[in-house]
């Protein structure tokens, strides 16, 4: 075994057989320690648990893996396509790494490199699956897209076989900005409102409301979306429209939003409260000039991601507005469409341009929910200067 | 004991020491203040608990009328006065155990890549990433499902069946070993919509076990390799065992989730009221496919069955994340269960 001449690797469980070789000097050294001083400046110990032997194993196990499983899948078994490789490559690798590493090493050794390659491989499937989901869409949309007037016209009148350089999605996107920005200005004050409330206020009442709160994250939208259908425009006889909509969209995300600030305000550091109260300022004006600024980043990330989740939402919009094919501004006026349900209802048609639209849509739709997020990401992050 | 009694009576001059009232009377503003966030507070409640209670109140009469038929009849004919939700109950829990048994191990996988084998200055990166998928809109996953991944996903159906179709879970009605196998029959099934419903769930999942394993004590991990173990003896005898907690109440949060799911499931399935195990074959239903598919005809005796049918949707949902939660919390790792 080469390890007696090379430093022991820290972390393994190999060094057992080098210190063995050392041993004896840390001890003379205890007992003579002017001997030390012209010695040989001891040499730095590697602490990495992987040498550059191992990385060649393992890079040779990937390798081997892949040779293999081009051998078992289209020489050996009738298994044609990228998946069948991927998963025969997968396992191959698994255990080509388990066998080169136990030539040498032992078994903790064994388990440490299969775990590591399982742990790396299941992390790269992930990313892979979102990378190509995100990709797709816009792959898909891409002949659609760079038509503009996508962005201004609206579907009034435009069959399943016009080209792309008539009709548009503009209606979908302005129905889902109207009823979001509705939903949004009813749930922030409820939301927030109820969130200070639970934090700053607190007493009996206060826990049922929290309780009640996050039981009501658990609602399905489909169910909140089907509550507004049956009370407001089955019962009170409300017509399908995009207040109706906004609505649905408002009590599905009212818990959601309510939840997350409450969150949020309850990590605010609770000497900053008792620092202002010490001071002499109301209740009311700590929560306005310290709490609620405090929090503010943190208040705008739950925002925008309960907006995120609202933009994207299908059913509730399914069930209480429409596939308007033209643009409605009125939200109380009729039937009002929104990018998600005009992705659905265009691709259920299954005429081959309209799901082409479809994607067209979902990619605008992407893009705003990457816009959104990533105006979050930068309103999450500490400002420079401020403390 | 003793002297401090005799010091204390020794010093009689400082009897008017009393801890002093420290609570003000509140000031006009405070009270303002308090009366409104509690009037928001009790909005909240009213809108959130009035939905819950509402729901209850419709599901009153079905159940009545129908008694506990209504969760074993597995057809769904208004007309025929024939109303269950035993086919779609299964259904759901198929198309959420697919989904669950695709996201767990991959959920798992991610989080100790991202917490522990992950390069320190990649983390937030990847931290981010799982947050963007995360907030993707289910219909894009629904598209995903049903343009990229179904002719994969029924070759995978296929293989399946045919080296794994004695168990029943596998079984397809369908000759596995034609010559040109039928691809439909594998197509629009509770397999399928649950890898979607599985891109939904690994997020939510992910995040709750990355944050848990991200607090495993500092000073346990250093002992555990200072004491010569790899890095996977580390995560086996440190991390998993910390973040138990987390681990068992993230799955139960991403499958309240699941449970849930719509509109994917909605693009993907092709409903049938069958009771099956089946779950590579082609045809399913799930309770919010069911209201999404139905509600447009209902009557009101119907519509008030269908909101039953949410009711419980909702409650099985609402008993998974209070489990859920409460492991999370109950455990050593119990901080920061927001998810």
């Amino acid at each position: 075994m080469s390890t007696l001449t090379t430093p022991p690797p820290g972390g393994t469980h190999r060094s057992e057989t080098s210190t063995a070789e050392d041993a004896p000097r840390t001890f003379l050294r205890a007992e003579l320690p002017q001997a030390h001083r012209d010695a040989v400046p001891e040499e730095r110990r590697l602490l990495t648990s992987i040498r550059p032997d191992d990385r060649l194993a393992i890079a040779g196990s990937w390798i081997a893996a892949a040779c293999l499983a081009w051998v078992i899948c289209r020489r050996l078994m009738p298994w044609d396509g990228v998946l069948p490789f991927v998963v025969v490559m997968l396992v191959c690798a698994l255990i080509l790494i388990a066998l080169t590493t136990a030539l040498t090493g032992t078994r903790a050794e064994v388990g440490d490199r299969v775990a590591s390659a399982l742990v790396h491989a299941g992390a790269l499937t992930v990313g892979i699956a979102l990378v190509s989901t995100i990709v797709f869409v816009f792959a898909r949309g891409a002949e659609a897209l760079p038509h503009l007037n996508l962005f201004t016209e609206d579907m009034s009148g435009v069959g399943p076989r016009d080209p792309f350089t008539r009709g548009g999605v503009l209606h979908a996107i302005l129905g889902t900005l109207i009823q979001v920005a509705i939903a949004v200005v009813i749930t922030v004050p409820l939301g927030i409102g109820a969130a200070v409330f639970m934090t700053e206020v607190g007493g009996p009442f206060a826990r049922v409301v929290r309780t009640v709160v996050e039981a009501m994250t658990a609602l399905p939208s489909i169910v909140a979306g089907l509550f507004i259908y049956t009370t407001l425009i089955v019962t009170l006889g409300v017509a399908r429209s995009g207040i109706a909509a906004a609505l649905a969209l408002s009590v599905m995300m009212l818990p959601i939003i309510a939840r997350a600030a409450d969150v949020v305000l309850r990590i605010v550091p609770g000497g900053l409260r008792e620092a202002s109260l010490a001071l002499g300022s109301s209740r009311w004006r700590t929560v306005w000039h310290v709490v609620l600024p405090t929090a503010r980043p943190g208040l705008a990330t739950a925002l925008i991601l309960g907006v995120a989740r609202g933009i994207g939402e299908t059913s509730p919009v399914l069930l209480t507005s429409g596939a308007a094919s033209f643009v409605v501004v009125d939200p109380t006026d009729g039937v009002m469409n929104s990018l998600p349900l005009f992705i659905f209802s265009t691709v259920r048609s299954g005429e081959p341009i309209y799901i082409q639209r479809a994607f067209a849509a979902a990619a605008v739709l992407m893009a705003l929910v990457l816009i959104l997020f990533v105006v979050a990401r930068l309103l999450a992050r500490p400002r420079k200067g401020t403390r | 004991m003793t002297p401090t009694t005799t010091l204390r009576t020794e010093l009689p001059s400082l009897d008017a020491d009393e801890p002093r009232q420290l609570a003000g009377r509140t000031s006009g503003s405070d009270l303002v203040f308090r009366i409104v966030a509690r009037s928001f507070g009790g909005m909240v409640l009213l809108i959130t608990g009035g939905i819950g209670f509402f729901l209850a109140l419709q599901a009153v009469p079905t159940l009545q009328r129908y008694g506990t038929s209504f969760f074993t009849e597995t057809q769904w004919q208004p007309e025929a006065d024939v109303l269950g939700i035993g086919a779609v109950l299964v259904g759901t829990v198929s198309v959420a155990g697919v989904a669950l048994v695709i996201a767990f191990p991959l959920a798992l996988l991610t989080a100790l890549y991202i917490s522990e084998y992950a390069p320190p200055r990649l983390r937030p990166t990847l931290v981010s990433c799982v947050d963007l998928m995360a907030a993707v809109p289910s219909i894009i996953y629904g598209l995903w499902g049903f343009f990229l991944l179904q002719p994969h996903a029924s070759a995978v159906a296929h293989w399946l069946h045919q080296h794994l179709g004695f168990i029943p879970f596998f079984a397809v009605d369908a000759d596995a070993d034609a010559a040109v196998w039928e691809q439909t029959r594998y197509t629009a099934s509770a397999f399928v919509a649950g890898i979607a419903v599985a891109m939904m769930v690994l997020p939510m999942t992910c995040a709750v076990m990355r944050q848990v394993f991200s607090q495993a004590p500092a000073g346990e991990r250093e002992a555990a390799l200072a004491l010569g173990s790899t890095r996977w003896g580390m995560i086996r005898s440190v991390v998993l065992p910390y973040g138990r907690g987390g681990i068992i109440g993230g799955t139960m949060l991403g499958l309240g989730r699941a449970l849930g799911e719509t509109i994917a499931v909605l693009l993907i399935i092709s409903p049938a009221f069958d009771l099956k195990p089946r779950v590579l074959e082609i045809g399913t239903n799930t309770v919010s496919a069911l209201i999404a598919g139905r509600f447009g005809e209902a009557s009101e005796a119907q519509l008030s069955a269908l909101l039953t049918a949410g009711f419980v949707l909702f409650v099985i949902t609402l008993v998974v994340n209070t489990f859920a939660a409460m492991i999370v919390s109950r455990s050593r790792s119990g901080i920061g269960t927001d998810a």
